[in-house]
């Protein structure tokens, strides 16, 4: 037990707990009895607020432990989050103006509400509600292996620390809503923009300079992994780049990632928010590179539950080379970048069953009050999900979903997206093609297996495109390969549904709505209360 | 920052030529044949990752001077200058 490490954790987590609580009366709203109140602090954030709750919310505890320790036991292959992170923002950025808009105007709250307005369509705005429900949920439970690997280094092994923390998240998420983990990105962000800064000037130096480094690195593969190393080799160039394109699509298709857009005040915040975010990337790559320091550190992964858990490593490296009071700061980082992320997650996710669940199809008259009720019930729901996801399933459980999650969330793609641009495709197009992308997709991972860690299914992303029959060492990533095939089924069956005249749904959306601006809009009370 | 008093713009569009902009930070890392190479090191960082390093940086001032850009002339009253 590292007491020092523990008894810093514990006061920083205390701080932020304070902070989560006390956001209910920040930007003081009149009331929090309505979703636009409750889950997304009443659309009123500014740039400054949009860029640290975005950065927040979408840099999870995993991002900063999974990616060094991906570099870690990968090698080049592994550093594709840093292409991914840099393209997502550029790419949507003039897709999330458009989204926004269109969501402001007609008071939207999910994808699932804009998919339904727009295609007239409630059993598609289902398929999306569950398929944002299902890709969130393992990512909510990844943070908590976020945080338990965490706990591991510092000592604490049982679940009932894990099962605290998250107690407490649910409470103050519960009472304040969006505006808690808002108002802890900041705390989060500030600690870890300091935990990098000191860990790239003091830790290389340390373990003997970059070109030690990645020399111990490169010895590393070609000796253990002939097949990945310092560089990527000609058969996984194409992965590298289908895989971070393909996430970079994916990231904004994620409900809590759309929760914090339409968090935001207009149609300039988003795009400051956006254009800024690249900036966490650059922080990004200085953790994944903690990964090759780690190697060249002689840091060896922690067991659990009998086998080696990697995403010990970074929390692994900072207790080895770091003084403990600083070892226990970068530790309660670690942990307070869970809790943002698995608050937004917790919510999107809840605003999904309230909104195209339970208000389309149990209660249509539900007023704004009772759905910001069943919405924070729920979002209680979800967390104890998540918990007992950890509890009882294996670790590589979580991580085979959440590798499932990404492929099929970008299964929305056309719904969402592309529907932003073209009400062309009909409603049955999108659904086929969702069902045939979903299938492909998942159908892809079952056969794809993992030698190293004698996985027969679920092995990876990565499939290889000799399945298919073709004479090739060469793989690409699953989801984008779905989502080649999803469209081409949108365009089919659109093809032949409007051939057949199958009725089409409505759209209550007009061509101007997609350009709606603050200035269109009446002013709010909340407005005038929080200046 | 003085309020453009021009009438507003009846139908609106976000083309600006100054989006192309965005299309450098989006295909540049998909060229992986680019930049897969440990030469030449920067402070002994092999070229693939300082390099892919750098993509964040472009990414940044790829899509501020896009927003800035495109902003010129077609700002609104209403939405000028409004901080927080």
């Amino acid at each position: 037990m590292h007491v020092t490490e523990l008894v810093i954790t514990v006061i920083l987590f205390a701080l932020v707990t304070g902070v989560g609580f006390w956001a209910a009366r920040w930007r003081r709203p009149p009331h929090l009895h309505s979703l636009d109140e409750w889950s997304l602090a009443g659309r009123t954030f500014g740039p400054w607020i949009g860029w640290f709750m975005l950065g927040g919310d979408l840099y999870t505890a995993y991002t900063f432990v999974a990616v060094p320790a991906l570099l870690y036991g990968t090698g080049a292959l592994g550093f594709y989050a840093i292409p991914y992170t840099a393209i997502e923002y550029p790419l949507v950025f003039l897709i999330l103006i458009r989204l926004w808009s269109v969501c402001r105007t007609h008071g939207y709250v999910t994808p699932a509400d804009y998919v339904r307005g727009r295609f007239g369509s409630p059993t598609l705005a289902l398929a999306i509600a569950l398929t944002g429900v299902v890709a969130t949920m393992p990512y909510i439970a990844l943070n908590l292996i976020g945080i338990q690997a965490t706990l591991q280094v510092i000592g604490l092994n049982g679940h009932w620390p894990l099962i605290a923390a998250f107690i407490v998240l649910a409470a103050f998420t519960y009472r304040s809503g969006l505006r808690a983990p808002a108002l802890i990105a900041f705390v989060k962000d500030v600690l870890v923009y300091l935990m990098i800064i000191v860990a790239i000037a003091y830790i290389p130096a340390h373990v003997g300079g970059w070109g030690h480094i990645f020399t111990v690195f490169n010895a590393h593969f070609t000796s253990v992994k002939p097949h990945t190393g310092l560089l990527l080799t000609s058969s996984n160039q194409a992965q590298y780049a289908t895989l971070a394109f393909g996430s970079a699509a994916a990231i904004f298709l994620y409900p809590h990632a759309v929760t914090g857009v339409l968090s935001t005040r207009s149609r300039d915040v988003v795009k400051r928010s956006i254009a800024w975010l690249p900036v966490y990337s650059i922080v990004l790559g200085l953790i994944a590179l903690l990964g090759a320091v780690a190697l060249a550190a002689g840091i060896k992964p922690l067991a659990s539950g009998g086998t080696a858990n990697t995403n010990t490593i970074i929390p692994g490296l900072f207790e080895s080379v770091f003084p403990h009071w600083f070892a226990g700061i970068a530790f309660a980082t670690i942990i307070i970048g869970a809790l943002v992320p698995s608050a937004v997650m917790s919510i999107a996710a809840a605003n999904l069953f309230t909104r195209n669940i339970y208000k389309e199809y149990l209660r249509p008259h539900a007023s704004d009050r009772e759905q910001a009720e069943v919405s924070k019930v729920t979002s209680l729901v979800v967390k104890a999900g998540a918990v007992l996801f950890i509890l009882g399933l294996q670790p590589q459980f979580s991580i085979n979903l959440q590798l499932i999650g990404g492929v099929i969330i970008l299964q929305t793609l056309p719904a969402v997206f592309v529907g932003l641009y073209t009400r062309w495709p009909h409603r049955a197009g999108l659904l086929a093609g969702w069902a045939a992308g979903l299938a492909t997709g998942v159908a892809m991972l079952y056969v794809t297996g993992n030698p190293a860690a004698k996985q027969a299914h679920w092995g990876g992303s990565a499939f290889a495109l000799s399945h298919l029959g073709f004479h090739t060492a060469v793989s690409m990533y699953t989801g984008f390969i779905a989502v080649v095939v999803n469209l081409l089924v949108t365009a089919i069956v659109t093809v032949a549904a409007k051939a057949l005249r199958v009725p089409d749904g409505v759209d209550e959306t007009a061509a101007a709505d997609y350009y709606t601006d603050e200035a269109d809009l009446p002013t709010q009370e909340t407005e005038v209360i929080a200046a | 920052m003085s309020a453009d008093l021009s009438p507003p713009v009846p139908r609106r569009s976000d083309h600006s030529p100054w989006n192309y902009l965005l299309l450098i930070p989006v295909v540049l890392p998909l060229l992986t044949f680019l930049y897969n190479s440990a030469t030449p090191r920067l402070f002994g960082i092999p070229f693939f990752y300082w390099f892919q390093m750098l993509l964040a940086p472009i990414a940044v001032l790829a899509s501020v001077s896009t927003f800035y850009l495109a902003r010129r002339g077609t700002r609104r009253p209403g939405s000028a200058g409004r901080e927080g």
